[in-house]
């Protein structure tokens, strides 16, 4: 039996941020059975729970398009339920989990697997991303149409790019016949020395010496992506970018009206390599964190939209595999809990992207590109997702308090202006902050 | 000496000021007399432990630590470790706890990853001194070579000083590259463009590719080693070409100052990046690095040491 309960509830006087009907104003929301019934002024509904939302942001429930949930094969570092637990504590009402699991997701029957753990344990939205080949070996093909029943929401060789041009042409192609997404993380291999970079290339790699991996490793295949996507008309997504020549690759293909979308990750718009100088491991991820001038072009791809949506990149690892000598650690960092806090204080108070462009890049954005059709918005007939955070809360950065099993976060200590408060699925509230909770009544 | 050395560790040369180096440097002057008494022995580090811990095979900088240690009278341990064995088996974190709860004030790592002395001290109250660290830095060598050029030249500002080699994978040449321009120093760094490391000017370095040129106006030319498994790498074509464009001939070198100082951290692969005869010829000051060496790392021991006495000092008073 699924742990998604079909609820309603009354949201009071919050400020209703739904980016696809252009909503931005102080009104209510009710949610009955689950979906959204009614935005609107004064509304009442009897034997509804009602949560006071005044002074709050009401948004349609934020979706991570790219997590990595550890489960099966890596519960140590993560499983479907701490990752569950740590996303909607992090605001976060849909995951997307990468395929770079232990039997990867390359079949349905893994597919499944994951679908019913989460229906046990998780009372958010769990959608897999299948293996665009077996093992992600670049070798083989998967059952990509088998994968699309079975319910994966996109495909991706997630942690390593499909290196052989044909093979992505031929997994392009094909998952266009389920109009499915073909997610990439961009890497030429060879430039970025098959996993023993370390950190980009550059004033910092110098001085520390460390591996360098050079930006045109991931602008290679950004460029090489794009061609298939105009040779294929398959509708791409670049994962997680991170430089400026790879936004401006993104703006050009998107200027020339071809299939292609990206997302940036939290890290790659608030931190640069000089993070780096301490060999602390929890800096250490891939893509590598860049340069200020690449903070600058991601900032402004975010603005005029080159950039769609903001993912995690969500990647648990234990301590004593990242407090090691930094040539030996695993890349990655954990994001689900810091996302949202991240996005109000260095992009909407800093002023980079108003309120209602950041919604729609943690929501209304990933929605459309995963054709999630009830999700991404609050229109009546939606499903009752919500996500409503506090403008002005002032956090933090406590690793110790994640729900997380992992504690590999490069913001400990970040004092952040923003955060969640409350986290709803179908109507029903499965998270709420402290401070926000005496804001519900029972009626 | 008004300024007092306060590190637990030390780590890097970048993490100093130009005045730190000069005590240090101050502070090896006068431990080189001990090395010159007929009893080569002094006090200092009585009833201290220390720990020489080797990840990487090293003759050279392990020898001249543990000279360095007895003749200030520390207790002393060499503990080397096969890499190998350490990545499948105890952390490196795990290890040197173990080290550490042996109740040893000083622990003196090599090894081939860089920023694992910078792990070390994180994770150890005891201090650090970093014996090289991949291709991060070489501390105590960059310091024996400041001293080396000060006692020979009698400064180090304004000097042109030529680094040879593969800096990219030299931490030598980045600790010198710190101390050198610290010091006021300018310095260019030579080589095939494939072994000149990104962005390298932004430390405040000229680049050349051409060693007949940079060594024309050269007060001090320091060769680095070259490690021959880079041919495989392709960062050159061969040897033969690597000692032809870059190698130090004695026909280079008589267009160079004739007081040039020629320097190399060792060792030596005769006849690739210098010829013999470059080698131990007059300019060559390659032996008097190794003893200086053993100066340097006991003004090193002994300041690092200090700093501990100093902190446990305001542990103690705070306790009162």
């Amino acid at each position: 039996m699924s742990k998604i309960k079909q609820k309603s509830l009354l949201i009071k006087n919050g400020h209703v941020v739904n980016p696809a009907t252009g909503t931005d104003e102080v009104c209510d929301l009710l949610i009955l059975d689950g979906k959204v019934e009614k935005i609107g002024k004064n509304l009442t509904a009897d034997k509804v729970t009602v949560l006071d939302a005044k002074g709050k942001v009401v948004a349609p429930g934020f979706i991570d398009m790219h997590v990595h949930l550890r489960e099966p094969g890596f519960e140590y570092k993560e499983n479907i339920k701490s990752g569950s637990e740590a996303a909607y504590k992090g605001g976060i009402t849909s995951v997307c989990c990468m395929p770079n699991t232990q039997p990867a997701i390359d079949n349905a029957m893994v597919v499944k697997y994951i679908q019913s753990i989460a229906a046990e344990v998780s009372p958010i939205r769990i959608f897999p991303i299948g293996a665009i080949t077996i093992e992600q070996k670049g070798e083989h093909l998967s059952e990509i149409g088998s994968l699309n029943e079975a319910g994966v929401v996109a495909i991706s060789d997630d942690g390593y790019p499909v290196k052989n041009s044909e093979l992505m042409r031929r997994a392009m192609e094909y998952a266009k016949m389920f109009d499915l997404l073909v997610i990439d993380h961009c890497e030429d291999p060879d430039l970025a020395h098959h996993g023993h970079g370390v950190m980009n290339e550059g004033k910092t790699s110098t001085i520390l010496g460390l591996k360098g991996i050079p930006k045109e490793s991931e602008t290679i295949m950004v460029a090489r992506d794009i061609e298939l996507a105009r040779l294929t008309q398959s509708r791409l997504h670049i994962a997680h970018l991170s430089t400026a020549q790879s936004v401006a690759l993104v703006r050009a293909a998107k200027k020339e009206g071809l299939p292609v979308s990206c997302e940036v990750a939290p890290h790659h718009f608030a931190l640069t390599d000089e993070a780096l100088s301490e060999f602390d491991a929890n800096y250490k991820m891939n893509p590598p964190l860049r340069q200020q001038e690449d903070i600058e072009a991601i900032l402004k791809g975010l603005k005029d939209g080159t950039i769609d949506c903001i993912a995690t990149d969500h990647a648990p690892h234990a301590e004593y595999e990242k407090n090691v000598e930094i040539a030996y650690a695993p890349f990655g960092v954990v994001g689900l809990e810091t996302s949202v806090s991240l996005g109000l204080d260095q992009l909407v108070h800093k002023k980079v992207i108003s309120l209602s462009q950041w919604v729609d890049k943690m929501s209304t954005q990933p929605a459309r590109l995963l054709n999630l059709k009830d999700l991404g918005s609050l229109e009546p007939g939606k499903a009752g997702d919500v996500t409503i955070v506090d403008l002005e809360k002032e956090v933090v950065i406590d690793e110790n308090q994640f729900a997380s099993k992992s504690k590999n976060t490069p913001f400990k200590g970040w004092k952040l202006k923003g955060a969640p408060v409350a986290t709803i699925v179908a109507g029903n509230v499965v998270y709420q902050s402290e401070d926000a909770k005496e804001k519900v009544s029972k009626k | 000496m008004s300024l007092k050395w306060t590190k637990k560790d030390l780590l890097s040369l970048q993490d100093l000021s130009k005045e730190e180096i000069e005590l240090i440097l101050e502070t090896a002057q006068s431990f080189k007399e001990v090395s010159t008494r007929a009893i080569k022995k002094v006090p200092a580090l009585r009833g201290k432990t220390v720990v020489n811990l080797f990840f990487e095979p090293s003759t050279r900088t392990r020898n001249s630590f543990e000279v360095a240690e007895k003749r200030l009278s520390a207790d002393m341990m060499n503990v080397a470790i096969q890499q190998s064995s350490v990545k499948k088996g105890e952390s490196l974190i795990d290890t040197a706890k173990n080290v550490e709860a042996l109740k040893v004030d000083i622990v003196v790592v090599r090894h081939s990853a860089s920023g694992s002395p910078n792990l070390l001290a994180r994770n150890l109250k005891a201090s650090v001194i970093n014996a090289g660290d991949g291709s991060h830095e070489h501390p105590t060598q960059g310091l024996l070579d400041l001293y080396t050029i000060l006692e020979k030249k009698g400064k180090i500002k304004g000097l042109n000083v030529v680094i040879v080699g593969d800096v990219a994978h030299s931490r030598v040449a980045r600790s010198n590259i710190w101390g050198l321009t610290k010091l006021g120093a300018n310095v260019t760094i030579v080589g095939p463009q494939t072994l000149i490391p990104s962005q390298v000017e932004e430390l405040g370095v000229s680049i050349s590719n051409n060693l007949e040129e940079a060594i024309e106006k050269a007060d001090v030319i320091e060769m680095l080693r070259l490690q021959k498994e880079r041919q495989e790498d392709n960062l050159f074509p061969t040897i033969r070409e690597y000692g032809m464009l870059f190698g130090l001939t004695q026909e280079k070198l008589n267009k160079a100052k004739p007081d040039v100082l020629v320097m190399h951290p060792g060792p030596i692969n005769r006849g690739i990046e210098m010829t013999s005869e470059v080698a131990d010829g007059k300019n060559s000051v390659i032996l008097e690095q190794v003893t200086n060496g053993i100066a340097v790392r006991m003004a090193v021991l002994y300041l690092v040491s200090g700093a501990q006495v100093l902190e446990n000092d305001e542990q103690k008073s705070a306790v009162k």
